[in-house]
């Protein structure tokens, strides 16, 4: 047999084998892929998000066998699958709802990676690459929100095309070419159905790959913080703290799953609307271009970064700017920057600060936006605190983590709100801390007395 | 500004209170009779005679309405006016063009009004057209001769207004002018819609606008049965909207059932290969 690899396994697998890496990989990412033995709930969500990936691929798949992309006929082709479409109702709901479950697993998947340090080194790639994901998936939910053609994809879809034309100079024509039309039209439904059924979900899969491919490379971190592959190691040479995770973690992730679904069927069987916030029933109105809602908010899982575009007002520019001056000259007198970064850091800050009173603050609004989510790349290496875990940082990060959370949680209902006064000053605020939290972390996040951590991972026996 | 920002986050937390239409009346709660099929059956029937002149129900067929116990003979022989086949849709013949000139408006497709018409976490749809259906009064301002409180200088006539019987309204609204003085303007329509209205200064009021209406029949027992018809209308049009709600609901129940059976499982087969893990 020339040429033939020499495999251990026999027959068919064996035949495989010695062709295509079957074995090899089932044992590199399930049964000999170590993962530490202490994973808590909050585990949970790294698989519920790749189940409710798959959810929203398969009923995606059976939804564009009915669904028409064409601005006289989506509506109606939305509520012939509702109606006609034998089980189309189902699947819909579970379209609907994965969506937006989607976010909330999201959400709770990168607070679990910020609680335990999991951004890192070395995972600061894992960190990247979700980040990414997150990106992908705002992007596959905004133009996925267009398809049903009510009112609220419709001026939804207007305003947020809308804030490219704050852009300077090319921002009219940008948003042009972005609709395809000079308002939202069926040319938009065609490229927003063509971006949310192929493109966008294609870049997905690939950055779901490379981001469990970079995690299976430097193995996962855990609640404690602690490098299972630096501690003890058994006689074969696997981590004493580690556990293959097929069968462990199979197994509690299926229980995990079964959790989840009983949330997941409740919603799509008994409010399948969220009391409005996952349907909004504004959408059960056919868009009308000639008629302007009076108050158009996005989905929920949007709402946070909406308000800090919304805060984002001519008088809070001077705030900003300010903050960015103050920040200058602080990096100026006191860093530990090296180089050219002492100079260059603190000179960008300063041009940022006057480009923040000379441009729109509508530009600036959009950038608080894309900002506040650009932001979370550069988290590896804003964090340096001496401990990864929350579990050993000071009392006062808990809180600081307990304030940028609710703060969240405000922003977002803010966001759902039509705008007051008291609101967009709580909302202004709110901008203020979040951005803070991460802004300032290169100097909060190593204040305080750690706690020791311990060499091996805390796990009590079940 | 302090106490201000209390008051808000507060007012965050504690949304509930009133809700109110874009009139500013606030909405009774419809009866529920989405499961009530002989309720469905007589809303249907009103719906076809009354409504579907003028506004559409273009996402349904006549042929789901076999869903609430009708069988096909039995909507061809009662539903069915203009040569329409059993298998169609609900769409009307009157043009948009010839509605808008005698409404000022399109009547709107109500397949998914109910759905639409609900406000988040707040009444839904069918308290709104429940409440809107017993809300017109006589108003002589109006060409079509009525107006409604629920939706104010509505370009619908009161269709069913003969089943109502005659009423007299009296409403009450709190109202600030520009200079911020309060001020209880209280109305009285008569049953052929004359108003006379009472204007008197309230001074030192702290409150907000409110609008509160009493009607006066004046054939109380034509006006409960019409509060009954409408009820059963509502309840069509909520049902309408989503014709697979029941079914979904009881399957749920199964759904739910099979899962926790699932979870039980789940939790003890982990429980089992952890067992032995030290």
């Amino acid at each position: 047999m020339a040429g033939e690899k020499t495999v251990e396994t026999t027959g068919l697998l064996g035949w495989l084998d010695r062709r295509f890496p079957v074995t090899a990989t089932w044992k590199a990412h399930l049964s000999e892929y170590y993962a530490p033995k202490n994973f808590n709930f909050w585990y949970f969500f790294g698989s519920l998000a790749l189940l409710v990936l798959v959810i929203q691929i398969v009923t995606g798949i059976f939804l564009v066998m009915h669904y028409k992309p064409d601005a006289e006929r989506a509506f109606q082709s939305v509520e012939y699958i509702m109606r006609e479409v034998p089980w189309g109702w189902l699947v819909r709901y579970m379209h609907s709802t994965g969506a937006s479950m989607f976010f909330v697993v999201v959400y709770l998947h990168m607070l679990r990676g910020l609680f335990y340090g999991s951004y890192r080194k070395p995972r600061e790639l894992v960190w990247i690459f979700g980040v990414a994901i997150f990106l992908c998936l705002m992007g596959e939910a905004f133009f996925g929100y267009l398809l049903p053609w009510g009112q609220m994809s419709y001026w939804g879809a207007q305003v947020i095309v809308n804030l490219f034309s704050a852009i300077p100079f090319i921002g009219p024509e940008l948003s042009i070419w972005i609709r395809g039309d000079y308002v939202v039209s069926d040319a938009t439904l065609n490229r927003f159905f063509s971006f949310h059924v192929i493109a966008i979900p294609l870049v997905l899969i690939g950055l779901v790959a490379a981001h469990l491919v970079a995690l299976h490379e430097v193995g996962s971190n855990n609640p404690d913080g602690v490098e299972i592959k630096q501690g003890p190691k058994d006689k074969y040479g696997r981590p004493k703290d580690g556990i293959p995770f097929h069968p462990f973690y199979t197994v509690h992730d299926i229980m995990g799953v079964a959790g989840f679904l009983i949330v997941f069927a409740a919603i799509v069987f008994f409010a399948p609307e969220m009391g409005g916030y996952f349907l909004e029933y504004n959408n059960f109105i056919p868009a009308d271009p000639l008629k302007t809602p009076p108050h158009i908010a996005p989905v929920w899982y949007f709402t946070p970064f909406y308000s800090m575009l919304r805060a984002t007002t001519a008088e809070f520019t001077w705030v900003l700017a300010g903050a960015a001056v103050l920040g200058a000259i602080a990096l100026l007198v006191k860093s530990n920057l090296k180089g050219i970064l002492r100079i260059a850091i603190p000179a960008v800050l300063i041009i940022v600060a006057v480009l923040l009173r000379t441009i729109d603050a509508k530009f600036w609004g959009v950038v608080a936006m894309g900002g506040a989510v650009v932001i979370l790349f550069f988290l590896p290496w804003l964090d340096h605190s001496p401990v990864k875990s929350i579990r050993y940082r000071p009392t006062w990060h808990k809180w600081l983590y307990g304030i940028f959370i609710v703060n969240f949680l405000i922003l977002g209902f803010l966001g759902t709100q039509p705008p007051n006064d008291v609101y967009n000053l709580i909302s202004q605020i709110g901008t203020l801390i979040y951005l803070g939290f991460f802004f300032l972390m290169p100097v909060w996040s190593r204040l305080g007395t750690f706690k020791p951590v311990p060499e091996r991972v805390t796990f009590h026996a079940h | 500004m302090i106490q201000k920002l209390i008051g808000a986050v507060a007012l965050m937390f504690a949304c509930t209170g009133t809700y109110a239409a874009e009139g500013g009346y606030p909405l009774d709660a419809a009866p529920n009779r989405v499961n009530d099929v002989a309720a469905l059956q007589n809303g249907a029937k009103l719906f076809v005679n009354y409504c579907l002149n003028c506004h559409s129900a273009s996402s349904m067929r006549y042929n789901k309405l076999q869903d609430i116990g009708l069988t096909d003979e039995q909507i061809k022989e009662n539903l069915l006016f203009t040569g329409e086949k059993v298998g169609d849709l609900m769409h009307v013949a009157m043009q948009p063009e010839d509605a808008k000139k005698w409404f000022g408006t399109t009547p709107p497709d109500l397949s998914v009004i109910a759905r639409a018409k609900s406000v988040n976490a707040g009444p839904t749809g069918a308290d709104y057209i429940y409440t809107y259906l017993r809300t017109f009064y006589r108003d002589t301002a109006r060409a079509t001769g009525w107006n409604n409180l629920v939706f104010p200088n509505v370009g619908m006539p009161h269709v069913l207004w003969e089943s109502q019987g005659p009423r007299e309204l009296t409403t009450v609204a709190m109202h600030e002018d520009a200079e911020g003085n309060w001020s209880r303007v209280t109305t009285t329509y008569d049953s052929q819609g004359f108003a006379e209205a009472k204007t008197e200064p309230v001074p030192d009021f702290h409150g907000h606008a409110t609008l509160e209406a009493k009607f006066k029949a004046l054939d109380p027992a034509k006006s409960a049965a019409y509060d009954n018809n409408a009820a059963d209308l509502t309840a069509f049009l909520s049902w309408m909207a989503e014709p697979q709600q029941n079914f979904r609901k009881q399957l749920g129940v199964w759904v739910l059932l099979f899962l926790g059976l699932f979870l039980l499982v789940a939790w003890r087969l982990n429980a089992s290969y952890w067992k032995h893990v030290r």
